[in-house]
């Protein structure tokens, strides 16, 4: 095992790093045990977390890694956004016993509004009368999918994921000299020295072992990284401004879409508070440059630059809370698997938000993969082999390109103030609003019951 | 027949040493083995299911086979030991070929499983007072010298209410044409010269042998190959390949 160099300790960890003349890390402390899994899962993110829920059902151990401290994670601060959970993966977490932590912080959603929006002088005129309205009527009872802001999802799976035998949770801790052979994967997990003795600097290090190691860490994958997996990054040079909005009369559970000409702006329904609050998420996109000067803005010229954009529809609107944002990119990884290695979520792929499909496109690589690796234990074979992951690429690969390339299209078409395509867009969503059949085919990508679709998904056990 | 004092008396000792020759591309999953590693999901399901009846039981995935005392005769790399090792089977591999055990040991060990692999033959095994609550031998029968020998001889290392699993080629027009001149000549997916076709087995001749040492038949299950996908499924046709199961009650 190699000690790694003191820069980028620091730069991974900052409980870790040294201070001026400090000495290096304390080597009697690594390797103090060593640890023998299943699935090494690196990132406690809602991927996977999930990942290591689904696959305890079947009783397949795995430890997880996440570097970020739990108290920060479930901070309000920490985490603004909240996330649509589609119904199909609304059904997995039901399957795997994870919805009840989730439940009393869902919103369902009920009703889908798409709608050309402008910003113009008259308010009336600043939505194009042409709109795409999508109910969850017509598809059945269901709703569309709920939206849970995503300190409760992280809260509810960890909660879940401390519940069950088969899953050791590391937190915060880090991952280092990651190797995958045939003979499985070997890696050295450092976790703060917490003992007495410890000094505030040290780490202790664990030798693990597992059969396969999944990158579930986001977009700037460290086990990616490490497989040197290229992948293809861009940027849209948008960046989503999210924040939380109170307002005055309730939104029903409906789901509203503006497309302005810079980017989307999403208004997401939220679950009311205790105290009776109706509150929304909102998802504004900007241009890069004018994201930043709204953001520098004083608390009354933001508000009112929302309110003008947000529209009266609800009465009264106020942000509640801070203010974030996100830089907005693509990212598409040339492999998702690799010797005794597999990509889920961010780490194999990452979309514009447009259509709201981001997290869900990673817990369907979640289904796919505990499937493939549920029947795989069922019959005695190696989880890291690459039968199973050949499967689980297969699988997974060509639904994230299809997504990649929809919201990539969805934006270039909807991003702009081209008078030709404004026309034209209005029309095909009044087109797409007429036409039943369409219209069912995208209220089920909404919900994301589409596909071959794994048994989780379904609702079904694994 | 050329068979020595080291080797059991079913042996072939031409097929012994054309097997040894592959040892080293055994664990090869797109090698000369491509076809088996392909095969393997289904053999390890159809033996779980045909030693496990309740469905519960077989989903729970965490070591359905824990307690059975299991004989691989035949086990080449060990391709099938490793899996029914996952599942819980205290798995015991004989192979006469040194080179295979040799393989099957360094490739367990880097699996972290615990089995037992000697280089031995069933006739010699008898001899102990050893006894297997279940026997397999997959496509071995079709590769020695004596059938209804070598079917003797396993049935002989079966524990009292313990069962017999073996897997083999039909002597059929059709497996000529498919096992020998389509998968061996035409397509190569099998080094040519691994199988000789007046060596298969039909089923009625291994089912006789069984019941000559009073096992009964279980089940008798066709396998068939999708020429296009390469993927293996279970079929009532056992015109080529078959896996049959015997109970010794």
């Amino acid at each position: 095992m190699t000690i790694p160099e003191t820069g980028q300790r620091d730069r991974l960890h900052p409980w870790c790093s040294m201070a001026g003349d400090a000495p290096d890390l304390p080597l009697s402390n690594a390797l103090q045990s060593a640890l023998e899994t299943d699935v090494l899962i690196v990132g406690g993110g809602m991927v996977g977390l999930t990942l290591a829920i689904s696959l305890a059902q079947v009783g397949v151990r795995s430890v997880v890694v996440e570097r970020a401290e739990r108290a920060q994670i479930t901070a309000a601060e920490f985490d603004g956004r909240a996330t649509a959970i589609a119904f199909a993966p609304y059904q997995m977490l039901q399957a795997i016993g994870a919805w009840p932590g989730l439940a009393p912080h869902a919103q369902a959603i009920n009703e889908i509004r798409v709608s050309d929006g402008r910003l113009g002088a008259q308010p009336q005129r600043r939505v194009a009368p042409l709109f795409l309205h999508f109910d969850h009527h017509k598809l059945g009872d269901e709703p569309f999918g709920f939206m849970v802001e995503n300190r409760h999802i992280q809260t509810g799976l960890w909660s879940a994921a401390q519940q069950r035998p088969e899953i050791t949770l590391c937190a915060p801790a880090r991952i280092e000299d990651l190797t995958c052979s045939a003979g499985g994967v070997r890696a050295t997990i450092f976790e703060p020295d917490n003992t007495p003795a410890g000094s505030t600097n040290s780490a202790v290090g664990h030798c693990v072992q597992a059969r396969l190691v999944v990158g579930a860490d986001g977009r700037n994958s460290t086990v990616r990284a490490a497989a040197e997996i290229g992948c293809n990054v861009g940027s849209y040079d948008q960046t989503a401004i999210v924040a939380t909005v109170a307002h005055e009369r309730a939104h029903g559970g409906i789901a509203e879409e503006f497309f302005l000409p810079a980017g989307p702006f999403a208004i997401l329904p939220l679950a009311d508070l205790p105290d009776g609050t109706h509150r929304s998420s909102l998802v504004w996109t900007e241009t890069t440059a004018t994201a930043k000067s709204m953001l520098a803005l004083g608390a009354t010229a933001f508000q009112n630059h929302m309110a003008e954009r947000f529209g009266d529809h609800l009465g009264d609107v106020v942000i509640a809370g801070p203010r974030w944002s996100y830089p907005l990119g693509y990212l598409q990884a040339d492999r998702y698997v690799d010797e005794h290695l597999a990509l889920v979520g961010d780490a194999a792929h990452g979309i514009h938000p447009i259509a709201g499909q981001g997290l869900n496109l990673g817990l369907r690589d979640v289904a796919a993969l505990a499937e493939v690796l549920a029947d795989g234990v069922r019959l005695g074979m190696d989880l890291g082999s690459a039968p199973l992951l050949n499967r689980y690429q297969r699988w997974r690969r060509f639904d994230g390109l299809v997504l990649l390339a929809a919201t990539d299209g969805l934006n270039r078409l909807f991003s702009n103030d081209v008078t030709l395509l404004r026309w034209a867009r209005d029309l095909g969503l009044a087109a797409v609003n007429r036409a039943p059949r369409l219209k069912r085919f995208f209220m089920r990508h909404a919900r994301g019951t589409v596909g071959a679709m794994p048994r989780l998904l379904k609702g079904e056990a694994l | 027949m050329p068979s020595t004092s080291a080797t059991g008396a079913t042996a072939d000792a031409a097929e012994v040493e054309r097997f040894e020759q592959l040892a080293e591309d055994w664990w090869n999953p797109a090698g000369h083995m491509a076809l088996l590693h392909r095969l393997n999901p289904l053999r390890v399901g159809y033996i779980r299911d045909q030693l496990i009846w309740e469905l519960a039981q077989k989903l729970q995935g965490v070591q359905p086979l824990k307690g059975f005392r299991l004989l691989d005769v035949g086990c080449g790399g060990g391709l099938l030991s490793e899996p029914l090792a996952r599942l819980g089977a205290s798995v015991t591999g004989i192979d006469e070929a040194q080179d295979l055990i040799t393989v099957a040991r360094a490739h367990a060990a880097t699996q972290n499983l615990a089995i037992e692999y000697r280089q031995d033959s069933v006739e010699n095994l008898i001899s102990t007072t050893e006894k297997f609550d279940t026997v397999i031998s997959m496509e071995v029968v079709e590769h020695v010298v004596n059938p209804a020998a070598f079917v003797s001889a396993c049935a002989n290392l079966v524990a009292p209410q313990g069962k017999l699993i073996m897997a083999t080629i039909n002597r059929t027009g059709k497996s000529f044409a498919l096992a020998i001149l389509g998968a061996e000549y035409l397509l190569r997916w099998v080094p040519v010269g691994t199988h000789q076709w007046q060596k298969f087995v039909k089923p009625s001749e291994l089912a006789r042998a069984l019941r000559s040492v009073d096992f009964m038949i279980d089940d008798l299950s066709g396998v068939a190959l999708n020429p296009l996908s390469r993927e293996w499924r279970l079929t009532r046709d056992t015109s080529v390949n078959y896996m049959i199961t015997a109970g010794r009650y």
